[in-house]
């Protein structure tokens, strides 16, 4: 029911409008408030906070069909749940998460929108290499002092609070790194220009500032050190989030050019009928439902507790990879039809490429799922 | 006040139906079902009643196989309280079991649950006889208000009802319950079904009860010859002149005079 709930509002609300939002670069404000109302900015947070109390598999599920309509939707909502909501609930005090959690989950009445939140790793010195964290947090008395610049946070212009990566202590490398809740209106506080983007343009993508910014120790996330750990282990389960955007970027993809192919006319019947046409969409459906496959293996071995990092990362690489290729293709099989704004194969192309950046490029994912491989096999040795 | 509102498992209105090889009836197997979509907006008043706290219970009721429970459920998803599912094996769609008997069961449901407003949907999309409601009313011998496009507390304990008629719209007040009110499309845009909804809905109480054993005739009225496709659409024509084109409306199409 959540299934399908989630497909026909992505069908109804969020298909009609992603090209306009992303023409304007828009936040989807009302299709928010309306997700927030079905209970879908607080997915898997317990119901004490305002959540839903969902399992990891219905998150997945729900980021496939709210990319299949709209992909900057789908991050917004991805990043929120499980980069912003995840690590403070996870590892955060029970005063942290009535603080930073209830208030994220739960629709303000003047907008309709509850608060939201966003997580700053990557710096513009250091994306795949998160463990060589510049910004500092350097203790004084109650409180912290940050200082540094995160780069690349999306949800950066809505966001009312963030979740950050911060060094207490250099020489331990990334060991010495901690996380810690930061609000916005904290003094010292800024943000960068909203990044003008190939794609998920809906959503906004800029750099958060800190310049001396004084937060409470309560504010600090886990232990001081843990934040490595913190931020690997919220990776984990975001990395499902992101395989579902694109599986459904991909799903939008298939859709899109089947749909054309059963349609468009040449040499003298519908194109689908050709061989070469029925190669791709095969090899779309594969590439779709492979990924997944490997994301509700993933999400099921969240669920029921057990280790998941390797599969997570190959759900990614998959989903990410099956975004691009599938987007790639539909552009092909519509030609001309597939390169102008009137159809959105151009959009699902924009939207896809990013899904092979973030979260874990698809580099560090094959590294990911390697070391893991060469750990089990020491281990038996 | 307790609403009684009928559920109808239909075929998808997204899906393309197609007749079986014997021509004897639709194609249903591995076919998506759905709520009726004029039964979800029957749904989706009776909720919006409740909400305004001008309904008490809201119970939603359908007749079918084991799986029209699903469509119980999208019910009770939506705000109904509780369930009634009537089983039976009989097709739905106007095959086996008809409007008459649906009506005969749905009599004995609204007898048994006191209920005082009934919400049926104008029509199932899969038969479209839009017979239900009025052949109810009739049988409860009690007031009825068809094609509701809007309904409003009238103030005295009434309810005012704006009928969608061709010839426009027909505004009439129900003063005596029970009363039977079938809904039309204009009348509301239902909700989508929150979380917290979806998970309470598994929660909440259906009753089931067997169709064969309700005390009501199910033999259907009229005998289905043949059930058959519409003859695929002919192409059109070009004409050369308005001259030619009115001839052709006149002596070839006949549609004017």
């Amino acid at each position: 029911m959540i299934h399908e709930m989630c497909r026909k509002f992505a069908d109804e609300e969020l298909a009609p409008h992603a090209g306009e939002w992303d023409k304007k670069h828009e936040f989807p404000s009302a299709a928010i408030a309306h997700l927030t109302e079905l209970g879908l900015m607080g997915i898997n947070v317990s119901d004490e906070y305002g959540g839903s109390d969902l399992d990891a598999l219905a998150y997945a599920i729900v980021m496939e069909e709210i990319s299949r309509g709209c992909a900057s939707t789908g991050v917004i909502v991805s990043a929120h749940n499980s980069l912003y909501l995840f690590p403070i609930d996870k590892f955060g005090t029970e005063e942290q998460k009535q603080k930073w959690i209830t208030p994220y989950t739960t629709a303000q009445t003047s907008t309709g929108l509850p608060l939201i939140g966003c997580f700053g790793l990557s710096e513009p010195g250091n994306g795949s290499d998160a463990g060589a964290a510049s910004t500092t947090a350097k203790r004084d008395g109650d409180s912290y002092i940050i200082n540094g610049t995160k780069a690349w946070i999306t949800n950066a212009h809505e966001s009312s609070a963030a979740v950050i990566f911060a060094t207490t202590d250099k020489s331990l490398k990334h060991k010495g790194i901690s996380a810690f809740i930061v609000p916005f209106d904290a003094e010292g506080f800024s943000l960068g220009a909203k990044e003008d983007k190939l794609g998920i343009r809906a959503s906004s993508t800029a750099n958060l500032i800190f310049e001396e910014v004084r937060i409470p120790k309560e504010n600090l996330l886990g232990e001081e050190g843990q934040g490595f750990k913190i931020a690997m282990t919220t990776l984990d389960g975001g990395r499902i989030g992101v395989a579902g955007q694109g599986i459904g970027i991909a799903s939008a993809s298939i859709d899109c050019a089947v749909k054309y192919a059963l349609e468009r006319n040449a040499f003298g019947k519908p194109i689908a009928e050709l061989q070469t046409i029925q190669n791709k969409i095969s090899a779309m459906v594969m590439a779709r439902d492979s990924a997944r496959l490997l994301n509700w293996r993933a999400a099921t071995l969240k669920d029921e507790g057990k280790g998941f990092t390797r599969e997570a990362a190959m759900a990614k690489l998959a989903g990410s990879e099956a975004a691009t290729m599938c987007a790639h293709q539909a552009i092909q099989v519509l030609g001309g039809m597939g390169y102008v704004s009137d159809m959105p194969a151009e959009r699902y192309y924009r939207d896809a490429r990013i899904t092979e950046i973030y979260e874990g490029t698809s580099e560090i994912q094959h590294l990911v799922i390697a070391g893991n491989v060469l750990k089990e096999y020491k281990a038996a040795v | 006040m307790r609403i009684l509102v009928g559920v109808k498992r239909v075929l998808d209105y997204n899906v393309r139906a197609r007749v079986n090889a014997e021509k004897t009836a639709v194609d249903l197997s591995n076919v998506k079902m759905s709520l009726n979509p004029f039964c979800e907006i029957a749904v989706e008043e009776a909720v919006r009643l409740k909400e305004a706290k001008k309904a008490d219970e809201v119970v939603a009721v359908t007749i079918g196989p084991k799986k029209a429970n699903e469509t119980l459920r999208s019910a009770l998803a939506m705000g109904a309280d509780r369930g009634v599912h009537i089983m039976t094996d009989l097709r739905t769609d106007y095959m086996q079991l008809q409007p008459l008997a649906v009506a005969k069961l749905l009599q004995k449901v609204t007898e048994k649950e006191k209920a005082d407003l009934v919400l049926v949907g104008k029509q199932g999309i899969d038969s479209d006889c839009g017979q239900v409601g009025p052949m109810l009313a009739g049988m409860l011998n009690c007031a009825q208000a068809t094609y509701a496009a809007k309904i409003e507390p009238s103030g005295d304990g009434g309810l005012t009802v704006e009928r969608e008629t061709d010839s426009g719209t027909e505004t009439i007040e129900l003063t005596s319950f029970p009363a039977v009110v079938s809904c039309d499309l204009r009348l509301n845009e239902p909700r989508y079904a929150n979380i917290k909804s979806i998970m309470m809905a598994k929660k909440k109480k259906v009753e089931v009860l067997k169709a064969e054993e309700m005390g009501v005739d199910l033999e259907p009225m009229t005998e289905v010859l043949e059930v058959y496709e519409p003859p695929p659409r002919k192409e059109g024509i070009k004409v050369a002149s308005v001259d030619e084109l009115v001839d052709k409306l006149r002596n070839e199409a006949a549609v004017i005079p």
